[in-house]
């Protein structure tokens, strides 16, 4: 199996004006993280990949790289699930249904969803980083038949912290998937795993030998479950994740997100592990 | 070297007059004509009305950390382009500091966005080989083959150069070594060789476009002399014989940016951070350093929103900042990046060096860090040299 991070052309036109969208939802997800569904306002479709990213902005107060994390089988409605960190995150928390944002993208590379057919399927999602992998599990439930077991490994700091909660108990629910979830800290009256999600990695269920895994969270978090999975069988060739770094242009322009000889706008935000495996393990890259 | 088949543009020659007849008609067909001129005790560059505005009789001195203009004696009468390179490039004017993206109405619950209006045209005047390598890099970086800066590409078409041979170097330039100086061999619309000589020498002028042709046709110009085409070869030679190695100049280490890629754990790295002061002015003077931030402004009613782009420099802690904190913290990984970036990465993203040998990180570097002897110490930690 050889399978690249692949990339596709965004829309042309001048890429660095924002097109406008109309917020229609929103919906609260945790104490600092909403979710978001808007529509273009001059019409049509929104097409995108599964792991690809927009900026968003809010006007007058800045734009911010947030993932898609709607489904890419449903084109007419573009989902962001956003995390309040800082003043441009928190202008958009702030809009209503009927205000404006505006979008730029989709830009940079997207889970190998399609090339990982016949193969089973390892998400490995740690606190928010479930959000840029939804589009990618939306995509292959929807395409079941063609993938070998699906498997979802979620890790968060405490129950409280489990992003898309009614999703997961669905999912948890379903004989065609299975759904595992740990948290750092247990509140309150949880009576699941107590851990870190390698832990999970550990307990298998997944084919070592014809296993994808797509993989988002904190790069110290993705650094522990990289090693787990190779210590499972995943080689690194069948490892996706999800970087982030921070970001001003998404276009290659502003040198901000710059990966060792590489872009994560242009060339990310998804890699296979393999292809940055020496980057990866050096300090303050 | 001067190429015998370039017969269409047989090479010719101006003098001064002819220069500033020169300036004047780009003034005249409606460029903004940018070139040195003397303030603030250095020679910079700025709009430039006809050759008195040119800093005839000085030349500099350069070397790391140090930069003084010297008076050559002449006075007028002295070198016009006798200078090596004006502080800051011509970055500022294709990739300016400062500038709008774009502009926002308010109308209800949305927006008009309007882009900017086409920008003034510019022509450099004066050139050097090294820079014009560093806008040929620049060219690169803003058309990447998946997305163009509609910006710098609209600046970029208009402008028109006026290359000039340097017939010195500065002990801060390696552009010998870098392969990119110090004759201008493409992406000039004229270039000029000065002469040297006691009293308001003259130019050897060679075409490298329609529009120079077209240029120089509407100026005094002649055929140049056998005798002064052979002072101009001599005088490019004589620069660089200074940037020798062995005869006491300045050169990149071979390899350079497999060094760099090698070596991304070295002690040297913090070696290096206990003498950088992180100000970034190696950025803010690099010819092709073009990273930059956003900056979202309103005006007092919340009506107007605009969006403008500034230069940003890998030397500032917030530069790398994400959720969570910066993941660049210590100047270290910071100086790092930015050697790494223009040395090694660089060909990578853009089949191309990202330095060009000009040495201006070396002469505005507070401390006199020096890339060249940086790189070579990396080489010669790996067992060679």
């Amino acid at each position: 199996m050889d399978i690249a991070a692949p990339t596709i052309r965004p829309p042309s036109g001048d890429p660095m004006l924002p097109r406008l969208f109309r917020i229609e939802r929103v919906k609260k997800e945790l104490s600092d993280t909403f979710t978001m569904e808007i529509t273009p306002a001059d019409g049509g479709p929104f097409h995108f990949r599964p792991g690809q990213f927009n900026m968003l902005s809010a006007f007058g107060v800045g734009e911010v790289p947030i993932s898609i994390s709607g489904d890419p089988g449903d084109p007419e409605l573009l989902v962001h699930t956003t995390r309040v960190v800082g003043s441009v995150t928190a202008a958009i928390c702030a809009l209503k249904p009927g205000d404006t944002v505006g979008v730029r993208g989709p830009f940079g590379s997207h889970w190998p969803v399609e090339d990982a057919r016949g193969a089973d399927v390892v998400f490995v999602a740690g606190g928010i980083g479930l959000a840029p992998l939804r589009p990618a599990i939306y995509q292959i439930m929807a395409d079941r038949e063609h993938y070998g077991n699906v498997v979802i490994f979620y890790g968060s700091r405490t129950p409280e912290d489990l992003l898309y909660r009614r999703e997961l108990q669905r999912w948890r629910g379903r004989f065609d998937m299975s759904t595992e979830i740990i948290v750092d800290r247990a509140t309150g009256h949880w009576g699941g795993r107590v851990g870190v999600v390698t832990k999970l990695i550990r307990g298998g269920g997944f084919d070592r030998h014809h296993s994808i895994a797509f993989v988002c969270g904190p790069e110290v978090m993705m650094r522990f479950a990289v090693q787990t999975l190779g210590e499972c069988g995943v080689t690194g060739d069948r490892v996706f994740l999800s970087m982030e770094r921070n970001m001003k242009c998404a276009l290659g322009f502003c040198g901000h997100c710059q990966f060792g000889p590489t872009f994560v706008c242009r060339d990310g935000p998804v890699y296979r592990y393999d292809a940055i495996e020496r980057l990866f393990n050096v300090w303050e890259v | 070297m001067v190429e015998p088949d370039k017969q269409d543009h047989p090479i010719m020659a101006i003098d001064r007059d002819g220069l500033n007849a020169l300036i004047q008609r780009l003034a005249a067909e409606g460029y903004q004509v940018i070139g040195p001129r003397v303030e603030d005790a250095a020679v910079v560059l700025g709009p430039v009305a006809g050759v008195a505005d040119l800093p005839a009789g000085w030349t500099d001195e350069q070397s790391g950390g140090h930069y003084r203009l010297v008076a050559d004696g002449k006075g007028e009468a002295g070198a016009l382009f006798g200078y090596t390179l004006a502080a800051q490039g011509w970055k500022r004017y294709l990739h300016p500091p400062r500038t709008r993206l774009w502009q926002a109405h308010r109308e209800g619950r949305s927006w008009r966005v309007e882009a900017e209006a086409a920008p003034q045209r510019y022509a450099f005047l004066g050139v050097r080989a090294c820079e014009l390598s560093a806008i040929g890099v620049l060219d690169r970086v803003f058309d990447n083959g998946q997305f163009t800066d509609p910006g710098y590409a609209a600046r970029r078409s208009g402008t028109f150069i006026v290359a000039v041979n340097c017939g010195r170097a500065a002990a801060t330039c390696f552009c010998a070594s870098m392969d990119t100086g110090p004759k201008a061999h493409a992406g000039f619309d004229l270039a000029l060789t000065e002469l040297p000589g006691e009293d308001r020498a003259g130019f050897v002028v060679e075409v490298g476009s329609p529009a120079g042709a077209a240029m120089l046709q509407a100026i005094p110009h002649g055929p140049a002399a056998a005798a002064d085409i052979d002072a101009a070869e001599r005088a490019v030679a004589t620069a660089t014989a200074q940037m020798q190695r062995a005869a006491g100049g300045r050169e990149m280490v071979a390899d350079a940016a497999g060094v760099l890629s090698r070596n991304a754990e070295h002690p040297l790295w913090e070696a290096v951070a206990a003498r950088c002061l992180g100000c970034g002015n190696c950025t803010a003077v690099c010819p092709t350093c073009f990273c930059t931030s956003v900056e979202d402004t309103t005006d007092l009613s919340g009506e107007v929103a605009e969006r403008w782009r500034r230069w940003d420099s890998c030397f500032t802690l917030d530069f790398s900042y994400i959720h969570g904190g910066s993941v660049r913290r210590g100047t270290a990984s910071r100086y790092r990046q930015w050697i790494t970036h223009k040395l090694s990465y660089w060909h990578e993203q853009f089949g191309t060096s990202g330095c060009v040998g000009c040495g201006r990180c070396i002469t505005w570097c507070p401390v006199g860090i020096d890339i060249t002897e940086e790189a070579r110490a990396l080489a010669e930690s790996e067992g060679r040299t």
